[in-house]
Order: structure tokens, then sequence, then C-alpha cells
């Protein structure tokens, strides 16, 4: 059994976002919502972090920063696209410098619609992808047992 | 009421080393999880459940490694082993002055540890590391002088069991060291270098590069070091065992009070207030008992 889903701690990063989502990400922290009561911290470290938390369209600027904490996140990882910008690009999905959404960068695991995403389904969505996680835990557990048989 | 010490005294030294090896891991994490639901019942949230310590650690356990060079998993397991054996070594009733600077050479390493990669923030966070430890090293020592003073002895076993009350003796040395347990506990105001919150000045600081079991190991010796810390301070009240393990606790308390009401100190302050706290509470203390005993 992994332990994912007890301790998931997330990384928040701003793709170009209109602060909407980003402020709702931290409303989340308040003592109102208090995330931290299913152990979820928000680390501002991508090496700490088990589930990246992307708001916004994805500009040309910050793909490359985007795909970076990507990268340095350990495995198992999963990437929750917070707000609709995230998800399509929302009204800026035309524009000449927006990518139009998290997917078209990186694999994102969880979607979570609203413009600005509520508090509730943000951490709804951090809850469904504590059980990606344990999953891709389970999923690398097995990979590994296989190439060392 | 003497009962703790009879049975203290009943065990081999290897048996109180192997009773706090295996008992200090539990007793650390558990007060962590109490610091944290306390800290978040004082902030007006609910907070996580109190084992939420031991689920970090065991989720960190299963991350994938990433070891950015050979020299920091080697560190931090010197880390590891050295406050273990600082530790071992008090709870075994061991010579105090050993025990304190074996604790200061586990805190060398791990200051190795962040200055061996390549990452600004932990440079920076090693470096605050090194102005805390020069903050509160005079004091620990000044302790450890101070209670020489009153129980003439260096041993820890027979420190604890003088009959007179050390904290009668030894009220400045207590205050100052009350001050510096705030820096080796890694509260506010004096959280500079690895804070639990300070993500948006210096990332994690010194823990920045180090990620999954590394940094499992970090929590681990963190909840060591302050069984440790604790049973320190547990020596200054050793003539009753109940008021003592009280002290303890309320000593814990207290820090988690201290940490939710304070703003982080720049590093100036935090260098200049604990030599000056020092000065004042520690040496003054040791003075005055140096003319009346």
């Amino acid at each position: 059994m992994g332990w994912f889903k007890r301790s998931p701690w997330v990384l928040h990063y701003n793709a170009t976002s209109c602060n909407g989502c980003d402020t709702e990400v931290i409303v989340s922290l308040t003592p109102l919502y208090d995330i931290e009561r299913f152990g979820i911290i928000n680390t501002g470290n991508p090496k700490h972090a088990d589930i990246l938390l992307a708001t916004g369209s994805v500009n040309e600027k910050s793909v490359q920063v985007l795909k970076n904490l990507y990268e340095q996140m350990p495995n198992p990882k999963v990437i929750v696209a917070v707000g609709l910008c995230a998800i399509s690009g929302c009204v800026f999905q035309d524009c000449y410098n927006v990518q139009g959404g998290v997917d078209k960068v990186l694999p994102v695991d969880v979607y979570v619609p609203g413009c600005a995403a509520r508090p509730e389904s943000i951490i709804d969505g951090v809850l469904k992808a504590c059980d990606i996680l344990e999953e891709k835990y389970a999923q690398r557990k097995k990979s590994y047992a296989r190439t060392q048989s | 009421m003497n009962s703790i010490y009879e049975l203290y005294q009943s065990l081999s030294i290897l048996e109180r080393m192997l009773v706090f090896l295996v008992l200090a891991p539990f007793v650390g994490g558990f007060l962590a999880g109490v610091d944290r639901k306390l800290s978040a019942r004082l902030q007006g949230r609910y907070g996580p459940p109190v084992r939420q310590p031991f689920f970090d650690v065991l989720k960190l356990l299963q991350k994938e490694r990433i070891v950015v060079n050979k020299f920091q998993n080697f560190s931090i397991v010197l880390f590891f082993l050295f406050t273990v054996f600082s530790g071992a070594l008090f709870f075994a009733g061991a010579d105090i002055l050993l025990t304190i600077f074996s604790l200061a050479l586990a805190g060398t390493f791990f200051i190795l540890g962040g200055f061996s990669v390549g990452s600004p923030y932990s440079h920076l966070g090693a470096e605050r590391e090194l102005i805390q430890m020069v903050s509160y090293e005079p004091m620990v020592i000044l302790m450890a002088v101070g209670m020489y003073q009153v129980t003439g002895t260096f041993k820890t076993a027979e420190i604890v069991q003088h009959p007179g009350p050390l904290i009668l003796f030894l009220p400045g040395v207590f205050a100052g060291f009350l001050y510096i347990l705030t820096i080796k506990f890694r509260k506010s105001p004096f959280d500079l270098s690895m804070s639990h919150h300070a993500h948006q000045e210096i990332v994690r600081g010194i823990l920045t590069e180090f990620s999954g079991p590394a940094l499992a190991l970090i929590e681990i010796t963190h909840w060591y070091e302050n069984v440790l810390l604790l049973g320190m301070v547990y020596l200054f009240f050793g003539f009753n065992p109940w008021i003592a393990l009280g002290a303890s606790v309320a000593t814990f308390l207290f820090e988690i009070f201290i940490d939710m009401n304070y703003a982080r100190f720049k590093w100036q302050l935090t260098f200049a207030s604990s030599w000056l706290f020092t000065a004042v509470a520690g040496v003054s203390n040791i003075i005055v008992l140096h003319f009346i005993k």
C-alpha cells in the first residue's frame, strides 16, 4: 500500500493565469477550508512535491518553466490543471501567444473546472489526484519488480 | 517516585542505548504531530491528524531517489548517525560534553550536505545554518559548564540523579538554554535555514535539493534531535522525575507558542540577540555561581 493518499504535497505554479485560480488555491489553505487537515502541504519546492497544480493558459514564456518544474519532481507525480484556462485556454484560446491549456505541454491527470475554480473543487481534484498517485506508484512497483526478475 | 531511576539503573549501557534508538523516533514523531495539530488549532484551523508526520515519512520513503551528487547522501547519513550517537550517549548516561560536541559534528555534516549541491537556495540555507550554529553553540557549552559547577561532574547519569534542584542554581542558564532551544527546534523567529513556511523566501533552504528517502532520513534525525534536546531540559529538573517530565513537555508547548507568535528574525538579529542573551543570562549566572559555591 502507498502512503500518498495520506500525505500529498502540492506544488503550485501560475502559468499565465489571471491570478483568480491562484487566489482560490491559496484560499484553500486558510482556516475556512484548511487543506492541511488532509495532510496536504503547499511546498513551493518541486523536489518535495507529489502533485503539480498548474493554473492559466500557458504562454510561450511559461512553457519551459512548467516543463522544468515537472521534470524536477520525483516519481510518482501527478498534474492537476486548475481552472478553465488550464483546461482549454478558455477565452484566451485564440490568442497568438498561448498554448491553450496545460495538456498541450504536459500529461494532465485531473481537470478541475471553474472560472475561477472554487476551493471545494480544487480540494476534490487534489484528493482525486491522490488516487492516481497510488495507481502510478503501484505501476512503478510492478514494472520495477519486472525489471528485477 | 524514584521508580524511573531504579528502572534506569537496572539497565546496562547498551540496553539504555537500545531503548533510546527504538523509542525516540516514536516519541519525536508524536511530538511533531502534536506540534502541527496544536499550531493549526492556534491559527483557528482543524489541522492534520497527530500521526501525520509518520505518514509523511512513510510516503517520502516510497518516492523516487534523486541524488544530485555522491556527497549529498553521504553527509546526510553521517548527520543521522552522529545525532543518533549523541542521543544514545546522552541517554546511556555518558559525558554531556561528548554529547554536545558530537551533536555539533552532526550539525556540521548537515551543513556540508547543504553546501555539496549546486542550488543557491541550498547554499543560502547552509550559510544561515552556520550562523545559527555560531549563535547557539556558546550557550549549549555554558549549560554543560553550569551543570558541572553545581554537581561537580559532566556525567549525565550523575547529573540527573543530583539530589538538589539544578534549576534553582541555574535559572539564568536555563533561560538562555530556552532561548537557543528555539533555534535548535527550528521554530520561528529563528527558522532561517529550513523553515516549513519559508518557501517564498528561500524555497526550503538547506533542504531544497533533498528529496524522497533522504528527506525522510532528515525528518527522522530531527525527531531524534528533539528528544535529545528535551532530555537536556529534563536534566535541569532531575530532582523529581514527574516535575522534570512535566517541564520538558511544557517547554515543548512553550516553543510552539513562541513559534506561532513571532515573525522571522534577520540573521543579524538572531546572532546578536542570542549572544547577548547568552552573555546576560548564561555568563552572569555562572559568575554568580562561582562566587556563592
